[in-house]
């Protein structure tokens, strides 16, 4: 049988819920049953992705607007973990930021890279006029 | 962020008494630094025994100390990092960029 676990959050546009969010990431990882890798390491990067997905959607999507916020959706089978982090912004495209990598003494610009190292499949799409950021991880 | 700060010599040890270093509290480490450079202090040794985990505007601060202190003939050093901070320089090759020890007191003595 197969498990599904599907969580949504609406979460207001301010860095100081980058923790909360990052941290409920690590607890899922803990809680993905089929899950046979290094579970700490899944942890620990489901937090990071999450934290610079949040953080790209609060301070350029929303443009750090207190007013916007931003939508988090996660859909785990025993196979695949979706995770999909939507913003009001303007979208922005993935493939050139990906095509832009940071130099080595750049301050800023690493963190699209190091969700796209980190994740099997990302891509970025306009849906109903939001900006859709969506991160595929294949679980082993 | 929580941050304490002593000198050592000419070395100015930052320890950051914080888990997490991200988007939300990171600029308070770039201010510090800003204010120790404006005092002529170019000697930096940030202790991140107490971080659990960075992410990219972390590093990107560290980054930014690293090249106002190199600018001015200092250095901006690294040490006591947790396994899976030290992999995040790693993933982003920062690695390559900071000299990073792994006690206070090899950094201090400039061995890696």
């Amino acid at each position: 049988m197969t498990t599904r676990v599907e969580l949504n959050f609406k979460v207001p546009n301010q860095t100081s819920y980058l923790a909360m969010i990052g941290q409920m990431g690590e607890t899922l990882a803990y809680s993905l049953k089929n899950f046979h890798g290094n579970r700490k390491e899944l942890a620990y990067h489901l937090n990071l992705v999450l934290t610079e997905a949040l953080t790209n959607a609060i301070c350029h999507g929303n443009a750090c607007d207190p007013e916007k916020y931003v939508t988090i959706d996660i859909a785990a089978t025993d196979k695949t973990l979706v995770i999909k982090v939507i913003d009001q912004g303007q979208g922005f495209d993935i493939t050139a930021r990906d095509k832009i990598k940071a130099a080595p003494l750049d301050e800023s610009g690493r963190g699209i890279n190091i969700i796209m190292k980190l994740m099997d499949k990302v891509s970025c799409t306009r849906e109903k006029g939001m900006n859709v950021l969506k991160m595929t991880k294949y679980l082993h | 962020m929580q941050l304490s700060v002593k000198e050592q010599g000419e070395t100015v040890i930052i320890t950051i008494e914080e888990e997490r270093m991200d988007a939300h509290n990171s600029g308070r480490l770039k201010e510090r630094m800003l204010q120790l450079f404006d005092e002529g202090k170019y000697q930096l040794l940030i202790d991140l025994s107490g971080v659990r985990f960075i992410d990219s505007s972390g590093l990107g601060a560290l980054v930014s100390g690293f090249k106002n202190a190199s600018a001015h003939d200092g250095n901006l050093k690294l040490c006591c990092l947790q396994p899976q901070v030290r992999s995040m320089f790693e993933l982003t090759r920062l690695h390559r960029v900071f000299e990073i020890f792994t006690t206070v007191d090899e950094a201090l003595e400039g061995s890696s």
